[in-house]
């Protein structure tokens, strides 16, 4: 049972752990998660409305808009992290690797293992540095130490954080820097080897040389990982990823207006509200 | 009569009424330090003379005129220990659930909330006689120090579990939602994360607790009862420290010099249990900080 599930563990993905692949073409159009016609409402008001568009597979997603346009919503839809909110209403489809995520019944414990999430505001729990990565481990069902400890060595090392923790990783973790700290969330969600990384503003809280530290992490995590990344940082947003998708306020709903690759968005985008936006003309 | 600058008499004004004003606050300041230091001042010069280790280990004669506390000592010890292992899981327990379980504003968790804010300020002389009804007669408890334990157990359920719940509902939402998002269950969340976080209010929760339990007087009269023998059970009636100091200083004539002693140990004992509950949280928290 223990071996079990240490086993679908690590197993699970079709990424090992091992270097973080860089380069060119960094992602394949292959979706990773299909998004159907999500609409999210809280309680009477709908903030969502009907947005389609697909998630591909080890490419950088940025979502960019104004602020309120449902962006996070949509963001924290993916990994039903939604569902906290009680008032909090979904209709449509989302399916990750074909499986259904909205209708169906879904173990979330697996599916926020497997889809894992980085706030705009590093979160590290109060506890030793070591212990914020060994709890979802442990929770995960992962029981050999030397395995656990090996995972956290690679996550570490993956953040670019070992060389400057190892030789205190029981120190509390909110001893460390907020770009230090965002770090760490990022390599928390990192041990327990997700498919895809959503992150919610991850940079905007952080001081301008750590936030150039984490987005040039983020760069490298591309083709390991699918990621999902909301910015309201269009140089950032044209920086890091492969596609975009422009949200906007209609009507006090939040809509979908353009989604493409990045460079053609930015360069010859196709709505005049897309063009607006990126040229800093609106919003 | 001579018209003084309008400056100078706002500023004379102004400088006597902010002396007056100071002199106010510290005064405040300095009555309740020496309200403090009379009463603590009182019990040791009154009590320090009586008191000896035989007089911690020894038990009472002559109706405490003369010998010790030893079997009081234990009694008390017993009753906030029946009292604190009934109310701390079950408290911890509630808090738990109406900060992490209830909606914001729902009906029923409201309602418990507003019960347990009125049960808070219930004369501790009412819980006495329920104990009394409760526990001893409809349970059949009798006069023990299990009846007494609980009954201090409901009286200090209130405000533990308000102190609790205030202190989880403080706790950072970020982490909430981060062991949420990493796919960790609520319970460990809770367990892992947000109990340990609010640790300093639960600890906090105790200490009123405790301090509360370890001074009452009646209600444990009519539950614990006053016999003043060793307890050899829960089930023994005992006699607690503070029922003690009560009776020496209004039933037994002579008894002054022993009662005061008894205060003296008593507010030792308050000051050892918080002492104690701090360290042990403190403790448990680094356990966790720290690898476990």
């Amino acid at each position: 049972m223990k071996a079990e599930s240490d086993k679908t563990l690590v197993n699970s993905g079709p990424y090992t752990l091992g270097e973080i692949r860089e380069g060119t073409p960094c992602c394949e159009p292959v979706p990773h998660l299909q998004v159907r016609n999500l609409s999210v409402a809280y309680g009477q008001q709908s903030v969502l409305d009907n947005v389609s568009l697909d998630i591909f597979q080890g490419c950088i997603t940025a979502l960019i808009g104004p602020s309120g346009c449902g962006k996070t919503s949509f963001l924290s839809s993916l990994n039903k992290l939604i569902e906290l909110a009680p008032a909090a209403r979904l209709s449509g489809q989302v399916l990750f690797d074909g499986q259904e995520l909205l209708g169906a019944p879904v173990d979330v414990l697996t599916l926020r293992r497997r889809i894992g999430m980085i706030f705009q505001k590093p979160n590290p729990f109060p506890l030793s540095i070591q212990r914020n990565l060994e709890l979802p481990l442990k929770e995960h069902g992962v029981r050999d130490k030397q395995l656990r400890a090996h995972k956290i060595e690679t996550a570490l090392r993956d953040v670019g954080l070992w060389d400057e923790v190892a030789d205190r990783l029981q120190a509390s973790a909110l001893s460390l820097s907020g770009g230090q700290q965002q770090r760490l969330c990022i390599a928390r969600a990192l041990v327990l080897e997700p498919e895809i990384l959503l992150m919610d503003e991850p940079c905007s809280a952080l001081d301008p040389i750590a936030a150039a530290v984490v987005e040039e992490l983020i760069q490298r995590l591309r083709g390991r990982y699918t990621v999902v990344i909301v910015t309201h940082n269009l140089a950032q947003a044209r920086r890091v990823a492969n596609y975009a998708a422009f949200f906007w306020m209609k009507e006090r709903v939040g809509k979908l207006i353009e989604f493409g690759q990045c460079q053609q968005l930015f360069e010859t985008p196709g709505h005049a509200l897309t063009a607006a936006y990126v040229s800093g003309a609106s919003g | 009569m001579a018209k003084r600058g309008l400056e100078d008499a706002s500023t004379a004004a102004g400088t006597i009424a902010e002396r007056l004003f100071t002199l106010l606050v510290w005064g405040a300041a300095a009555l309740v330090v020496a309200m403090l230091l009379w009463v603590l001042g009182d019990v040791l010069v009154m009590g320090l003379s009586h008191l000896s280790w035989e007089f911690i280990v020894a038990a009472p004669e002559d109706a405490g005129r003369r010998g010790g506390i030893g079997p009081i000592l234990v009694s008390t010890l017993l009753i906030l220990l029946v009292a604190l292992a009934a109310a701390v899981p079950l408290g911890l327990a509630v808090a738990v659930w109406l900060a992490e379980f209830t909606r914001r504003g729902g009906r029923f968790a409201n309602s418990i909330r507003l019960t347990l804010d009125v049960l808070a300020g219930v004369p501790s002389i009412v819980y006495g006689l329920f104990g009394n009804a409760f526990f001893s007669l409809y349970l059949g408890l009798g006069f023990s120090l299990l009846a007494g334990g609980l009954t201090l157990a409901c009286m200090i359920l209130p405000v533990f579990i308000r102190t609790c719940e205030a202190g989880l509902s403080m706790v950072n939402n970020d982490w909430r939602r981060g062991a949420l998002a990493l796919g960790m269950s609520r319970t460990s969340a809770i367990w892992h994360i947000l109990l340990p976080a609010a640790a300093p209010a639960i600890v906090a929760g105790l200490i009123l607790g405790i301090g509360r339990a370890t001074a009452e007087t009646a209600a444990l009269i009519f539950t614990s009862g006053y016999v003043d023998r060793m307890p050899g059970s829960l089930l023994d009636s005992g006699r607690a420290l503070a029922v003690h100091i009560y009776d020496l200083s209004m039933n037994v004539s002579g008894g002054d010099g022993a009662a005061y002693a008894s205060a003296l140990i008593l507010i030792g004992l308050i000051v050892v249990l918080n002492t104690l509950a701090q360290w042990l949280a403190e403790r448990w928290l680094s356990r966790r900080i720290l690898n476990s």
